[in-house]
């Protein structure tokens, strides 16, 4: 059984936060599919209400993922794009859920085949714990901490999203 | 979704898988537009490449897809390989399979060459890069990404010309239509079709012109110069060009939306006009393109989720 445990308010409220955290005139955001594009698309917005110029771009870590032998690829991947040059500038990547930290390490060796950036700042909008790799974002907009059985999604519902924690495994 | 052990042909497919494998293709793409044409998807893996018959480009295609994605690839030709000293295709086949590659690529000129190879060589997958007149999948596949970049393939009339007799692409094509719900017109003169070709259940015409009206895309096949004149399959290049060659009038009268496909290698002036070739319809080098990102797809497809063993 689901259980909400931030509502469309709290996402909202820590939406606004991370769009404050993020500093700027000239912003480059890569989101992670498809999560991340999502929240990616709401901190665009209010980056561009605020009067940032923004790049945005989209990864998904399908094929830098370290369990192909064990799931197979991804029957839903979608491309990655990254309509600009990332050489020399501070890129901010953005997820919804930070959990082991190996999607992040897939994206990072992704970003890097498109060039060299100056920094890679981690956006996340719900840190759950349970990190196995040494990851942490440099803007968190929730934490909470999830047992290993539990999975914790962003869902789209009818008034805006809230965050789902649902048991998996017993 | 079953899980793809293989490639054999369009017909071991469903649609399922198809639209699976362009999915994956689709996605894998932009991995060879980035300064850093690498991905690490297939760390660890080995494909041979065996190819019993020339085909630089499928070749080429098949090492950049497995090289792009971290795998190690060896190419093998018939020419370098041990049959030139009588090894058994079977015996090819086995001790490179004793090697523990993960897949092999295998382009052979007699029809079933996978299938018989795979009865065989457990623990391997095998992809068809061509066997004989009987399949081509991952051309086939390659096409159907160029037609899903340009707006899709549902519905659409293929009108392929030229040799379908000795044509795999011809053949997959059949069937891939059947599946993915669009349609084949084959043009083409009686002797360059093949013997039962109306059980396939398309359009079929000898006269070009007359099959022009309505299709979205001219599908041209190469003509094998050294057949036309082997067995009187046709008179001349020069007659050939005229009844059967992807002119610009043709194209004119085809209309501004229709594209011009050909899998390649291309002999300009026979099959297709030079500024045909060139033109803004052509969707050629797209073809090319899109090939290296669907084989990477296959080989993504057939080495994921093997459970560590092999």
């Amino acid at each position: 059984m689901a259980e909400v445990i931030f509502d469309t308010v709290a996402v909202e409220q820590a939406l606004d936060q991370l769009a404050a955290g993020i500093h700027g005139d000239e912003i480059f955001l890569a989101g992670i599919q498809q999560g991340g594009a999502d929240v990616a698309d709401s901190l665009q917005e209010r980056l561009q209400a605020r009067g940032a110029a923004v790049e945005r771009g989209n990864l998904d870590i399908s094929f830098y993922r370290d369990d192909l032998d064990t799931i197979g690829p991804n029957p839903e991947v979608r491309p990655s794009h990254l309509p600009f040059d990332i050489s020399g500038k501070t890129i901010w990547l953005v997820d919804d859920v930070l959990f082991t930290g190996r999607t992040i390490r897939a994206a990072m060796g992704e970003l890097f085949d498109y060039g060299r950036p100056a920094a890679i700042r981690l956006v996340i909008l719900l840190d759950r714990g349970g990190h196995e790799l040494p990851i942490a974002a440099d803007l968190t907009g929730l934490t909470h901490a999830a047992s290993a059985g539990c999975s914790v999604k962003l869902v789209a519902g009818d008034a805006g999203w809230h965050i789902e924690q649902r048991r998996v495994k017993v | 979704m079953m899980k793809l052990q293989h490639l054999f042909g369009i017909a071991d497919l469903d649609k399922e898988q198809i639209e699976y494998l362009l999915n994956l293709g689709e996605s894998l793409i932009d991995v060879s537009r980035r300064p850093i044409r690498k991905a690490p998807t297939l760390r660890g893996k080995t494909i041979i490449n065996l190819f019993f018959e020339n085909s630089t480009r499928t070749r080429t295609s098949f090492e950049i897809a497995g090289k792009r994605l971290s795998a190690d690839v060896i190419n093998i030709s018939a020419s370098t390989s041990a049959t030139k000293k009588g090894e058994s295709l079977l015996d090819t086949g086995q001790t490179l399979a004793a090697m523990r590659p993960h897949v092999l690529v295998v382009r052979h000129s007699i029809s079933g060459t996978c299938q018989f190879l795979s009865e065989y060589l457990e623990g391997t997958s095998i992809v068809n890069a061509g066997d004989g007149s009987h399949e081509h999948p991952t051309q086939i596949l390659t096409d159907l990404l160029t037609l899903r970049q340009a707006g899709g393939y549902e519905n659409k009339v293929i009108t392929i010309v030229g040799d379908i007799a000795h044509s795999r692409v011809g053949r997959s094509h059949l069937l891939a239509a059947t599946l993915m719900g669009y349609r084949v017109r084959l043009v083409a003169p009686k002797t360059l079709l093949p013997a039962e070709v109306e059980r396939y259940g398309c359009e079929i015409s000898h006269d070009f012109d007359a099959a022009i009206p309505g299709s979205d895309v001219l599908y041209m096949l190469r003509v094998q110069t050294e057949r036309l004149t082997d067995n009187c399959s046709f008179p001349s290049i020069r007659e050939y060009h005229e009844a059967y060659g992807l002119n610009r009038k043709r194209l004119a009268a085809a209309g501004k939306g229709c594209l011009v496909m050909h899998p390649g290698p291309m002999n300009r002036g026979v099959e297709i006009a030079s500024d045909v070739a060139d033109s803004a319809s052509a969707r050629i080098l797209e073809q090319v393109e899109h090939g290296v990102a669907i084989r990477m797809a296959v080989l993504t497809a057939l080495c994921g989720d093997t459970g560590g063993e092999g």
